[in-house]
């Protein structure tokens, strides 16, 4: 891309990113509302999601501010088409069964936490406003899948087998959270975000030690499916997720409390 | 049920200076576990400062059948109770 973003082109992206991953997510987690295996769990992944979407008000809000057209975090939820989202592609990937899905909140939280942490020290104060509240949630997010992936990995024969399976499934769509482009270069800049590479050693020595603990394998690849953060090729699955959120606004255009 | 999850009783301290109260249950592989749903079951909404939980199982407790010798020898007497005195608003709770 030969384009050059201005400053807060690069922040509007930025923040779409950090809140469509928080959205997706959310979304994607508050599908087992009513199916977890158990009642604790249930709760708990609903709790969840709406800290997850509660994050994405704080993103996307700033986002709309940042673009300066008169959007809101709603705006930016519910009218923008897959090609406008600009999230990982690991938050996008279906659930499976729940050992999927705790290793997905797994891989995404050890990033998710040192992101933050990086970004409790953005120029832009603002974004570190929303870094420190969301920081909280995500510790005990971590804390929370970090623990089931282990207790799972360590568990039981089957349960072994199926985190694994997961691990194997999923590893594929870590690397994308590494890779920067010319908005994180303009970031990096600012001072306002960390350069992504930057927070690989620090990924790697967490979520080793956590699947250490759970007796689990890390693939030996570094194969990384990419463009969902560049908005360039999201999987199909994201589209599926749209026609469910977006329901309302598409069939209803405008539709209000 | 083998398989299932052992039950904890949950106790949740509301604000300090007061005691831990029982809340309620919940199923957990563990006790670090208990401590987590019940952070997610019980306190959403900003219900505690503090969190305790113990197997249901580790819980001694009477039997109903034993009120009479229990608890009746005492019905008759008021002056065990120190619900003669009033207590200044400025003592706070008890």
């Amino acid at each position: 891309m030969t384009k050059t973003l201005s400053k807060d082109e690069a922040l509007f992206q930025f923040l779409l990113r950090l809140g469509d991953n928080t959205l997706v997510l959310g979304h994607r987690v508050s599908e087992w509302c009513g199916h977890s295996p158990v009642l604790e769990e249930d709760i708990a992944l609903a709790n969840t999601a709406l800290d997850m979407i509660g994050q994405t008000q704080f993103w996307l809000g700033l986002a709309g501010e940042v673009e300066g057209k008169g959007k809101t975090a709603d705006n930016l939820a519910f009218l923008r088409d897959v090609w406008d989202f600009r999230n990982l592609l690991l938050v996008e990937q279906p659930n499976g069964d729940f050992g999927q899905t705790m290793m997905r909140q797994f891989l995404f939280d050890a990033w998710h936490s040192i992101m933050l942490g990086r970004l409790l020290k953005s120029s832009d104060q603002r974004v570190a406003d929303i870094a420190e509240k969301a920081s909280k949630e995500v510790a005990y997010h971590l804390e929370r899948s970090a623990d089931t992936v282990v207790g799972l990995g360590d568990g039981t024969e089957e349960s072994h087998a199926k985190m694994q399976a997961a691990l194997d499934l999923l590893w594929p769509y870590v690397g994308e959270m590494f890779v920067g482009d010319e908005v994180d270069a303009e970031m990096v800049k600012a001072d306002i975000a960390p350069d992504p590479a930057s927070l690989r050693d620090e990924y790697d020595a967490l979520v080793g030690r956590i699947l250490a603990d759970a007796t689990l394998t890390v693939p030996d690849s570094k194969f990384a499916h990419k463009g969902g953060k560049t908005g360039t090729r999201h999987s199909e699955h994201l589209g599926h997720i749209l026609t469910q959120m977006q329901w309302l606004q598409r069939a209803y255009p405008g539709a209000t409390w | 049920m083998k398989n299932e999850w052992p039950l904890w009783e949950v106790f949740i301290r509301g604000q300090h200076g007061m005691s831990h109260r029982h809340v309620g249950s919940l199923h957990a592989p563990d006790a670090e576990m208990a401590i987590k749903n019940a952070r997610d079951v019980y306190t959403r909404r900003n219900e505690g400062v503090s969190i305790w939980v113990v197997e249901a199982a580790h819980i001694a407790a009477s039997s109903p059948g034993d009120k009479g010798p229990l608890y009746e020898p005492s019905n008759s007497k008021v002056y065990r109770h120190p619900t003669f005195f009033d207590i200044p608003e400025d003592v706070g709770a008890m």
